[in-house]
């Protein structure tokens, strides 16, 4: 019995690099970063000012006027992600509900859905409004929440922050009435949901699934987080286009962002038989733990990652030297970069230091959730186009980092590409991505 | 030929105990869990009761508190359910050296799991001094300043919904797949399901699965009560949850964890475990419909158990027992009976279905795993557990929901059902072990 094979037929981006998967592929190869000054709220109080923010845009255009009152019940996480599903869904040239509900040319029920979601923050502005009326004497009393804050509260509130309503709101806008679920595992989420959404075809569930994230942390209860657990660098307000520096020595913590990425994932015999274009394979899927008492951080020796990685390499039945590229996790917190390359190291052994390694997040920001499906995005157009970008920020490697890091934009045939992922609660992730013996 | 994959452990920390034979025995009583909130002072809510977990410390439980003791309510109930689940499955915890045989590269975790409470002392503390009342703005500035001085870094981080995965990660040592789900109510189930498939898909050999959740805080309850899902009967706390009836008004908000010990045949008959029960099959769907609503010919429930039959390979006459959703709500429970209807067809009223909801309350994220510990033990002690509460059945509501007392029956086959806020449904069958 020969082996099903999801391949990817369609791709869909909100970056901070643009509003459009093109869009975002395009300002990695220039080199652009998409990080400035948080401009979505007064940032004054806090150590970090800067951030990955999306360019404008407007949701109401990829929702049928049916469904747009719905908005209102829409976290920015959620909206994100419908932007980015519809660009896959219309790249992919499957024709839903969503599209155009006269020209379906699929089974709803043989399309799925398995999308990565963060902890989404509340809009405080809407609460505060309650919470203010809740007072006495300037100090919040619960008893008088109970029976007038809640008043004040619309009565769907809690169905905007619930991490699983992007996929429900896609699934309805394009219905999608095929497996579903919700990946909530901060940083890891995309690629654990792409390597979900690989399965459910693998073994049968579905023929076609829409899997990525999204998420949305530039608010004011996302930042407070990030700079409590002192991720975010304090140091480079001043200069946002250097401040996320993956494995340099300057580096000083993570920038935060936003952002979305969606990709349609399709039995390779599915994706023939309509003569979709096929960006890539998934030819395998790992994942692991780390697992250190002090979860804050990796554990140094990056034992986690090297286990997804090895799990995903053996999967694809590859050796490292047959690897063309590794997009790394590659936050910009020194102790964790260093970690991660350890952890390749260990897996990878010598072939680390011929390999292109090109971290995404000193452009793209650290759009958590988002990330890792950004980074298959990236990873899909490197091997279509035979091509992989410059790194940016590097200038001296931080001692003990081997990752080769590309420093010249490269031209050559991408066959396999490694992209990997993790949290700081520990869960890692890694995807192995190759070219299509079906490309034209 | 793919795994078969059995069931070798469970643990359970929920209203009715912190053990599964503790509250196995409150079930067969027909007990409630429910009782006035006391977490936080609900006592002007609309709703002020709920099914807590009374008394649980998991700091007592663990050898390794130092590791545990900032964690979540709800990762602390995931801890407890592990420790027992892996103790009645011969796994080894919380010691760098396991001698249970296992490797960890092959041991993964997968639970549904909630998000924890924020600190809301802090919280609604930095919203009130933030509040600029003249203009309706909020000063960044101020609330950076409080909410600086109040919230802790791990008291943010213990919120993220993978870190209960974590905490059982830190015990176990898993280094296999780990994953973290929450599809709303529908969760504990669906990770089940989806472990289930990672050992036939031959990813690993033993999944630690189920799920943990407590929204039994000041904004979860605002959010249900808000959304008007929940029961209002605070005059009589134990007979709010009454599913199938015909004066149900809600659901009850309940907390817990549920963690079963999946792993498949050969690496259970290498080591000798005891077999609880077999996975069999696992369906999902979604409604595409409302996120307000289910559809109401319960299309998705319908597809996600008829996925699951297939996935089993047996038919709807095969099952002998079914473990609902039933979460009290109108909705739910009248478009479940109709979705039963549609799947059992002419056995629809001779297949017992009865909601353990009734007396657990709704556990959200981790109800799935903590109503399938139920089915587990259904299939042991061949005896279904009751809907109590069910004095006043509603006249269009007519299968057989198991009224009140618990009945003898051979149970070898259960369905379990869960669908979650937003449409997303998931279905597992489990079996009687048979050794062939």
């Amino acid at each position: 019995m020969s082996k099903t094979t999801a391949v990817i037929t369609g791709l869909g981006a909100i970056s901070p690099l643009g509003d459009t998967s093109k869009k975002m592929w395009e300002g990695l190869c220039e080199g652009r970063c998409g990080i400035g000054p948080i401009t979505l709220f007064d940032p004054a109080g806090f150590g970090c000012k800067i951030a990955g923010q999306v360019p404008a845009y407007k949701v109401q255009k990829f929702i049928p006027s049916s469904y747009r009152k719905a908005v209102k019940i829409m976290s920015r996480d959620i909206e994100l992600a419908i932007v980015a599903a519809y660009e896959a869904i219309t790249d992919s040239g499957i024709i839903t509900k969503g599209i155009d509900p006269e020209k379906v040319n699929i089974n709803p029920t043989r399309i799925g859905i398995d999308l990565g979601a963060g902890m989404i923050s509340c809009d405080l502005v809407e609460l505060a409004t309650a919470a203010a009326k809740s007072a006495v004497d300037g100090r919040f009393d619960i008893r008088k929440w109970g029976k007038e804050g809640i008043e004040q509260v619309t009565p769907l509130w809690l169905l905007k922050y619930l991490p699983n309503m992007l996929a429900c709101h896609i699934g309805i806008i394009h219905d999608i009435q095929g497996p579903s679920n919700s990946i909530t595992c901060a940083e890891a989420s995309s690629h654990l949901a792409i390597s979900e959404a690989a399965f459910m075809i693998q073994r049968g569930s579905c023929d076609i699934v829409l899997t990525g994230a999204g998420d949305a942390k530039i608010n004011p209860m996302g930042l407070t987080r990030q700079c409590l657990l002192k991720r975010t660098t304090t140091e480079n307000n001043d200069n946002p286009a250097g401040a996320c520096r993956p494995f340099d020595a300057e580096a000083k913590g993570s920038v935060f962002g936003e952002g979305a990425g969606i990709i349609v994932l399709e039995n390779k015999e599915h994706a023939k038989k309509r003569g979709a274009k096929i960006y890539a394979e998934i030819a395998g899927t790992g994942q692991s733990s780390n697992i250190n008492s002090d979860y804050k951080l990796l554990e140094p020796d990056g034992k986690g990652i090297a286990a997804a990685v090895e799990m995903a390499m053996t999967e694809a039945n590859i050796k490292p030297q047959q690897l063309d590229l590794i997009i790394p996790h590659g936050t910009g917190i020194p102790e964790d970069d260093l970690a991660e390359s350890k952890g390749l190291e260990a897996v990878l052994g010598k072939a680390i230091a011929t390999i292109p390694a090109w971290p995404t997040k000193s452009m793209l920001s650290n759009t958590s959730a988002a990330g890792g499906a950004l980074d298959v995005i990236a990873a899909a157009f490197a091997i279509s186009q035979g091509k992989i970008p410059a790194a940016k920020n590097l200038n001296k490697k931080a001692a003990g980092c081997n990752l080769n890091i590309v420093m010249e934009p490269i031209q050559k045939d991408i066959n396999n590409v490694l992209c990997c992922s993790y949290t700081h609660g520990g869960q890692t992730a890694a995807v192995v991505l190759k070219k299509t013996d079906l490309m034209s | 030929m793919s795994e078969r994959v059995v069931i070798t452990g469970m643990g359970l920390v929920c209203p009715l105990g912190h053990d599964v034979e503790t509250a196995w025995q409150a079930i067969l009583a027909g007990k409630s869990g429910v009782d006035k909130t006391t977490i936080f002072d609900a006592s002007t809510f609309p709703t002020t009761f709920s099914a807590e977990v009374k008394n649980f410390d998991p700091l007592k439980l663990t050898k390794r508190p130092q590791f545990h003791k900032n964690c979540s309510r709800g990762s602390g109930f995931a801890i407890g359910a592990a420790i027992e689940a892996c103790k009645q499955a011969r796994i080894d915890i919380e010691t760098e050296n396991p001698a249970d045989g296992i490797d960890r590269k092959r041991i993964g975790i997968y639970l549904g799991a909630g998000e924890g409470s924020i600190n809301n002392e802090v919280f609604f503390d930095c919203l009130v001094k933030a509040w600029n009342d003249k203009d309706n703005t909020m000063d960044w500035a101020k609330w950076a300043e409080v909410a600086f001085g109040g919230f802790t870094p791990a008291g943010e981080l213990e919120q993220e919904p993978n870190m209960p995965t974590t905490h059982l990660a830190m015990m176990t040592g898993a280094r296999g797949p780990v994953f973290s789900c929450l599809t709303a109510c529908a969760a504990s189930t669906q990770a089940v399901g989806e472990a289930m498939m990672q050992i036939r898909n031959g990813k690993a050999d033993v999944m630690i699965a189920g799920g943990a959740h407590s929204m039994i805080h000041p904004l979860g309850q605002t959010g249900f009560n808000r959304l008007t899902a929940l029961s209002t009967r605070n005059d009589s706390p134990q007979t709010a949850s009454r599913p199938f009836t015909a004066s149900r008004d809600g659901f009850v908000l309940g907390e817990g964890a549920a963690i079963v010990i999946l792993e498949s045949l050969t690496s259970a008959k290498k080591r000798g475990a005891k077999i609880l029960a077999e996975v069999i099959g696992y369906g999902s769907s979604s409604d595409a419909f409302r996120v307000t609503d289910m559809h109401e010919d319960g299309r998705g429930p319908i597809q996600a158990m008829e996925a699951a039959l297939a996935d089993a390979k047996i038919s709807y006459k095969d099952v002998d027992y079914i473990s609902p959703h039933g979460t009290s709500t109108a909705e739910n429970d009248s478009i479940e009976t109709k979705a039963i209807k549609a799947v059992f067809k002419e056995r629809a009223k001779l297949v017992p279905a009865s909601s353990v909801k009734s007396m657990m309350g709704h556990l959200i994220g981790a109800a799935g795993g903590a109503e399938l510990i139920t089915g587990i033990l259904a299939i042991r002690d061949n005896i279904l557990p009751p809907t109590i509460n069910l004095n006043d059945p509603d006249p269009n509501l007519d299968l057989d929901y198991v009224p009140n007392k618990p009945r003898k029956a051979q149970v070898n086959v259960v369905m379990k059902e869960s669908f979650g806020f937003g449409g997303q449904n998931n279905v597992v069958i489990i079996k009687r072990y048979e050794d062939r």
